[in-house]
């Protein structure tokens, strides 16, 4: 029969918490970018393995459209580097402030 | 002699996925990091496999794998030596405020397991062969999914309209 469903959500839980160390210990706009997308993914990883323990297909339509979401996110995020990097901003999460309340 | 290959598969897949994971967050040239989380893709997708989800993983290492990093490898490309980023961090007190808030986090959920441990999770429910594959999920979305799966194809659009107005300069428009 293999791992049990408890172990999938294991490893996404220690996936998850890198991609939250990621998250909030770099500073490039990149790299957090990418460490969402684990965060993500690990998310995604516990909804199929739920699916699959349940022996109902939801949550893998669920993992479906939050795969079209990270999508979206990236290609949003990239725009925003891309617009960051034109206007000779420094590629740092910290700096980018204008908006701190 | 299956059970022992399928936990020898799951034990790659699993050090692949934590490995590749750790290895994105921590290198500093963000196109090896994108590289790892290629990997990191691949690896996931193979522990969907052993979950009975085909149809998932194949759109991973298509749609992830294939178009998303595609798109941000040419995005660092582009960025050039703007995108290297050094561990530069905030200051040691928000440094270990991170550190033990992602622990805390990891610890919550392995109690949480740890207290549903035994038959609730280790017994996974019968399914049958088509369950996973393109035809059951494209009928779910398709049927019960329909208006999640619209919406999400205007997500998808409005996306790809912002992402062109954000790249493009303002100074052309100036001239």
């Amino acid at each position: 029969m293999g791992p049990g469903v408890g172990w999938y959500l294991i490893v996404a839980a220690i996936l998850f918490g890198t991609g939250a160390l990621g998250v909030m210990l770099r500073r490039s706009p990149l790299i957090v970018l990418l460490s969402l997308e684990i965060m993500l993914n690990a998310g995604s990883l516990t909804l199929i393995a739920f699916s699959r323990q349940q022996g109902n297909l939801d949550g893998q339509v669920f993992a479906l459209a939050a795969m079209a979401v990270a999508a979206a996110e990236v290609a949003i995020g990239l725009g925003l580097i891309v617009a960051m990097a034109r206007k000779d901003m420094p590629l740092d999460v910290d700096q980018a402030s204008t908006l701190r309340g | 002699m299956g059970e022992f290959l399928v936990w020898v598969v799951w034990f790659l897949a699993a050090g692949g996925c934590l490995t590749s994971g750790v290895a994105v967050v921590s290198l500093t040239n963000p196109f090896y990091s994108a590289l790892a989380l290629i990997a990191n893709l691949a690896s996931l997708a193979v522990l969907y496999l052993l979950l009975a989800a085909e149809f998932l993983a194949a759109a991973q290492v298509l749609v992830y794998a294939g178009a998303v990093m595609v798109m941000f490898l040419f995005v660092v490309a582009y960025l050039g030596g703007k995108a290297d980023a050094p561990w530069a961090g905030g200051p040691p007190l928000l440094r270990t405020a991170a550190v033990v808030a992602a622990a805390a986090l990891l610890v919550e959920v392995v109690v949480v397991l740890g207290l549903a441990w035994g038959d609730d999770l280790s017994e996974p429910a019968e399914v049958t062969d088509g369950f996973g594959g393109p035809a059951a999920i494209g009928e779910l979305f398709l049927t019960d999914h329909l208006l999640a799966f619209e919406i999400t194809s205007i997500v998808l659009l409005v996306a790809a309209i912002g992402g062109v107005v954000l790249g493009t300069s303002r100074e052309r428009e100036a001239e």
